[in-house]
């Protein structure tokens, strides 16, 4: 048996960016506290050259993402919840310790959260069914009208919520075919950092996901200005932020998804809320055979 | 019996077509002294040579800066379309790209020519007449340069007759690995008389030379033989235009003048996808060749994606935010 004196291995978080662990390239580092305010771990801050090199990354990883059938994408999806199942203790400590619950109270967040991957991972090859279908229109033409994923969505991930909310605003993009730039939580990154270890270990192809821990106050500007991103998700916007953000998105006409005024229950049935936003609507005019 | 030699009774001694600059006029005089002689030049440090590209790509370039770098850097690019599918329509928009390469902003300095195949020339040459824009052609059975020196010579004689301003030749690497050096030599003095009046530019094919001191060898080959350029690749072969090949170019290109006087360009090719990469070709120049060749008559970038690369920091710079692809033309 290994005695007491053993040397504890530390960690050192980093980004999750193009399917590999970066340091920042700015080589920032910032302290992150459990609930209590004792020392956790040192992260990696992100800057805005790392949000740069991500939105590289999740563009060259859009075309074979939304271009995988919808089925395969569901299974894809899927393996991630399995992969996170068997991280289950982990992510429990991880959300315990950041979020200040107790453990019964965190075991029930981390199954919520992977039960959300879940749903959303069965959502993929049914959105063109819900949202597309058929139009009856007045000439001799098919008519029909399909969802299409709209590109990168960059996502303030919510700053309270450190799995589940962040969950519950990453999967319905991914189930959309669309690919992510995530800003996580400030405060609270350390199962965001989990889930990227979880995400380069299934089978999601590598710049689908981006996960930068820092601050989304100093990382937001740009990606709501940047002219490669799609739609924002401005969830987890500083207080007092967004409406700037959102004006800094219209440079682009970027689709915005505005933040609650305080953060919702992450608990409830999210709907299609999430998923919509980030989906372009193609209507096709078919010539009717005689 | 006492016998005179006569200087052309010796057999063989046919005399050279072309002697290269002094102090360098007898090297070539045979095989064996241009062998002594390019054996004879310094060893290349390659272990030194990586260290000093390294350190030079390591040094920070910002604001004003940058706006200059990248500016220069977009007047120096040889705007190159070299696949077997290309047409006449994409060698015009081509053209006008290199015309105004951002049309969002008209301030945004013209490419220094256009690269094409040699039958293209003609189309290339139509399309940019009274822009101050060069004409480049490939010749020599580029890429390979794997056909008789007659057919090379037709194929260059062909680009400059179709409107070539610049020739983009390949040495024979064949000739060059088995140690026929006086043939490389021959080649290019072939050549670069077939060029007429047009721009000469060497392709060594660093990627094939395999070692540093073949690279500084045969940059001295096509500098002797008359070349305007050396160029370190044709972009079909990988590894191409390294910052360590670079360095070992530069070094010759510079002690050729301090030798001879003769100022002669550098371009390398192939593989500088990004400004970063730009940025620190720039600085290597200028701290070893010096800035006499921070000029787009002395230095090119050989590159296709690199022009939008450019245009997205240009635009970065501009406009305070991150540009994307959608901003720029695809070629």
């Amino acid at each position: 048996m290994i005695g007491n004196d053993r040397l504890a291995v530390r960690k050192t978080y980093k980004l999750y960016v193009n399917g590999a662990f970066p340091r920042s390239e700015s080589g920032r580092t910032y302290e992150v506290t459990d609930a209590k305010g004792h020392f956790l771990a040192n992260i990696s801050r992100a800057s805005r050259k790392d949000a740069r090199d991500a939105v590289v990354a999740a563009r060259a990883a859009f075309p074979k993402w939304s271009g995988a059938t919808a089925y395969n994408r569901g299974q894809v999806l899927y393996r991630v919840a399995e992969v996170m199942e068997g991280r289950h203790v982990q992510f429990c400590e991880e959300v315990a310790a950041g979020e200040g619950l107790s453990s019964s109270k965190a075991r029930a967040a981390v199954d919520a959260a992977i039960d959300r991957w879940v749903w959303y991972a069965g959502w993929t090859d049914k959105l063109a069914s819900v949202l597309g279908g058929a139009n009856p229109v007045a000439g001799p033409y098919f008519d029909f009208s399909l969802p299409e994923p709209t590109g990168v969505v960059a996502v303030l991930a919510p700053q309270q919520s450190s799995l589940l909310g962040l969950v519950s605003v990453l999967a319905p993009v991914l189930a959309t075919g669309c690919t992510a730039v995530v800003v996580t939580s400030e405060e609270r990154p350390i199962p965001a950092v989990t889930l990227g270890e979880v995400l380069a270990t299934s089978d999601v192809p590598g710049g689908v996901v981006n996960l930068l821990t820092g601050a989304a106050e100093e990382l937001g500007p740009w990606l709501a200005e940047h002219a490669d991103v799609d739609a924002i998700d401005l969830t987890g916007a500083p207080t007092g932020r967004a409406m700037e953000f959102e004006r800094e998105a219209a440079g682009t006409i970027k689709r915005v998804v505005r933040p609650p005024a305080t953060e919702p229950d992450w608990t409830a049935d999210p709907g299609l809320s999430r998923m919509t936003p980030f989906l372009e609507t193609k209507t096709v005019w078919h010539p009717m055979g005689v | 019996m006492t016998h005179v030699l006569e200087p052309d009774a010796l057999p063989g001694a046919t005399p050279a077509v072309h002697a290269p600059l002094p102090p360098y006029d007898d090297v070539t005089r045979s095989d064996a002294a241009f062998r002594a002689f390019l054996h004879g030049l310094p060893g290349v440090d390659q272990v030194g040579a990586e260290a000093r590209a390294a350190q030079l790509g390591t040094r920070s370039i910002k604001t004003t800066s940058k706006a200059w770098a990248i500016d220069t850097a977009i007047s120096m690019v040889d705007l190159t379309t070299l696949e077997g599918a290309d047409t006449p329509g994409k060698v015009r928009s081509l053209a006008a790209k290199a015309r105004q390469p951002d049309p969002s902003d008209p301030s945004c300095p013209q490419v220094a020519a256009v690269c094409v195949y040699g039958d293209l020339a003609g189309v290339a040459r139509e399309a940019l007449e009274g822009t101050g824009i060069h004409v480049a052609a490939v010749a020599t059975a580029f890429p390979s340069g794997r056909a008789s020196r007659s057919v090379k010579i037709a194929d260059v004689r062909d680009a400059v007759d179709n409107g070539a301003d610049e020739i983009d030749m390949v040495i024979d690497r064949g000739a060059f690995l088995t140690g026929r050096y006086l043939d490389v030599y021959e080649e290019i003095v072939a050549v670069k008389e077939a060029c007429g009046d047009a721009h000469l530019k060497v392709i060594l094919e660093t990627g094939e030379l395999k070692t540093l001191d073949n690279v500084r060898r045969a940059s001295w080959i096509a500098m002797l033989a008359g070349g305007d350029f050396i160029k370190t690749s044709t972009g079909k072969v990988t590894p191409a235009a390294t910052l360590p090949v670079g360095l070992v170019m530069l070094e010759a290109v510079r002690d050729f003048r301090i030798a001879t006087g003769r100022q002669i360009g550098f371009k390398p090719a192939g593989g500088i996808k990004t400004t970063k990469d730009a940025v620190k070709h720039l600085v290597m120049i200028n701290e070893t060749a010096g800035p006499d060749w921070l000029d787009p008559d002395w230095f090119r970038f050989g590159a296709s994606s690199l022009l939008n690369d450019l245009l997205l920091q240009r635009q970065k710079l501009r406009t305070g935010h991150y540009s994307g692809p959608d901003y720029v033309t695809v070629d």
